[in-house]
């Protein structure tokens, strides 16, 4: 792998260098190494682009990760992966995109990730996008994640998009069964002409499931970003919504959040904020000897943290 | 030595132009002088004046015989002067632990923060990592705010009424914290208060009121009079 495709890794999974436990990267459409365990396995789909990660019942502190990297300007990336997790296990999947397109053409990687989460079995999914390159070509993502939480299952969700995607829209819809739990943490700073859509839906299907939607967001320059997140309480549930968003220069941020109780036992909240840095936040970070910009990089980055 | 010259801040009011501070002479440089005076007086304007977050309309302000008067509050932050606002501000993301890290200008240890916590009676471990943010009373905020004020250790310190939402056991140990700050400091620390106990361990007592200083002096000078209520009284004028 060559220095961009390392940087890219580094970026968007931590990684220096070839990851512990079981991994799958995919670079610039074809396959960059894989290696699977005793307990997980990944294979290829024959039928279209993708993989299928099987995490056997009771699989305990292993992780997975499927880092995707482009570094060819002109690329269309699609890619399907679906995860099984078995019963009971636990487990941490580290997934990202990073796009370096140093040329004129659209990059784009579309990925489409299913998660069937088994009985009780608890899942941590990190997912982080990046894109870099100073090319004119345009860097597009659209990751779609559908998630399926059995009875008592578990999942965290945290998605990051820090800097450098043109154009962007998430979606990420997810059905509890009874006692299941859904906690979703987005973190998205846009800036130039960016534009960036998020889409959650959570379906609380089951008895005593509950889910928490939290996005943190900052708007940059003449940047554009839309919040949607819908939670449907179809039975004696928990659901909580918040959408927090700074907006800076000629940034707009629209957010909408809907929440639908169709249980008597449903209990649901949205909260939605939407503003510019405080100035006293501003004063009071200068009082402590930084500039005006240091302390604005100090707000925005513990915002976002 | 901090000196303020003919200082003056006037504000646009809906009936015309009024006069918070007028032709404000000063020269602070003993160790623990104590603003105090009335409310809506223009204690904190003289304050905020000092920190920069107002300009004065008119006079001259000197920080060892410099002229900081157009030097932005980031300038003056720099050159030693540290402001604690009488409200806090909280910051979604930011923990208390960074913020300490800001305040002392440098890489610290956590054991090194954590001591400026202990100082302001605040368990450390509990409080390195919480953000400050609505999760946290206003008498925490307050003695965070301290705290920081402690890590930055500038030779000039001004306090807005550091008091203000501190419950009463509490107090007793403020008072112990700003003490102790006495003794360690070679510097200057300002403080806008009303209460006795804090006018009480001051070097220098200023009661400014109308948007003046009434009185400037040595505590056995002004204490008794104060308490007497000669200096701070005012009248309502009847329509």
């Amino acid at each position: 792998m060559d220095k961009i495709g390392k940087d890219l890794l580094k970026k968007v999974a931590d990684l220096h260098e070839i990851p512990e436990g079981a991994y799958n990267i995919r670079e610039n459409g074809g396959l960059g190494g894989r290696r699977t365990t005793a307990n997980i396995d990944i294979i290829t789909k024959e039928e279209k682009p993708g993989i299928d990660i099987i995490i056997k019942p009771n699989t305990k502190n292993e992780s997975v990760h499927i880092p995707v990297i482009i570094s060819k300007s002109g690329l269309d990336d699609l890619v399907y992966n679906d995860f099984y997790i078995g019963e009971n296990a636990d487990v941490v999947v580290i997934a990202g995109c990073g796009i370096h397109n140093t040329g004129d053409d659209k990059s784009s990687h579309d990925g489409i990730h299913t998660f069937h989460v088994g009985k009780n079995a608890k899942i941590k999914y990190v997912e982080r996008h990046y894109g870099a390159g100073d090319g004119l070509g345009t860097n597009v993502m659209n990751p779609t994640t559908v998630i399926e939480i059995d009875d008592g299952g578990y999942m965290e969700m945290e998605t990051t998009q820090i800097k450098g995607i043109d154009s962007t829209i998430r979606k990420t819809s997810a059905k509890l069964g009874n006692d299941a739990k859904l906690v979703i943490k987005e973190s998205l700073m846009t800036h130039g002409n960016q534009y960036a859509k998020t889409d959650f839906t959570v379906d609380l299907d089951g008895e005593n499931s509950s889910a928490n939607v939290i996005s943190r967001s900052v708007a940059k320059d003449e940047s554009y970003q839309e919040f949607l997140s819908i939670i449907n309480g179809n039975n004696k549930c928990a659901g909580h919504t918040e959408c927090d968003a700074i907006i800076m220069g000629k940034a707009r941020v629209c957010a909408i959040p809907q929440i639908t109780a169709n249980h008597l036992d449903a209990s649901l909240i949205h909260e939605a904020a939407i503003g510019k840095i405080a100035g006293e936040q501003l004063m009071k970070l200068m009082t402590l000897g930084l500039t005006e910009e240091e302390a604005e990089e100090q707000i925005v980055n513990g915002f976002l943290k | 030595m901090l000196e303020l010259k003919n200082v003056s801040f006037k504000v646009d009011t809906e009936d015309g132009e009024k006069e918070i501070l007028k032709d404000i002479n000063l020269k602070i440089d003993d160790k623990f002088v104590a603003i105090t005076g009335p409310n809506g007086g223009g204690k904190s304007t003289l304050a905020k004046i000092i920190a920069g977050i107002y300009n004065p309309t008119g006079g001259q302000i000197l920080l060892d015989g410099e002229d900081i008067t157009n030097k932005s509050i980031t300038e003056r932050a720099q050159m030693g002067i540290s402001f604690a606002f009488q409200q806090p501000v909280r910051f979604k993301g930011l923990t208390v632990g960074d913020l300490i890290t800001l305040a002392s200008g440098k890489k610290i240890s956590v054991s090194e923060a954590c001591t400026y916590l202990s100082e302001v009676g605040l368990c450390a471990r509990e409080y390195i990592d919480r953000e400050i943010n609505a999760s946290l009373s206003g008498g925490e905020l307050k003695r965070i705010e301290i705290a920081m004020i402690m890590a930055r250790s500038t030779k000039l310190s001004v306090f807005d009424e550091p008091e203000a939402g501190i419950d009463l056991w509490s107090f007793n140990n403020l008072i112990r914290v700003f003490e102790k700050m006495n003794e360690k400091t070679n510097g200057s620390i300002i403080i806008i208060s009303h209460q006795e106990k804090i006018l009480d361990i001051a070097d220098k007592i200023i009661v400014v009121a109308n948007g003046e200083v009434k009185s400037y002096g040595t505590k056995k000078d002004i204490l008794p009079a104060l308490l007497r209520n000669e200096n701070t009284s005012f009248s309502c004028v009847k329509l």
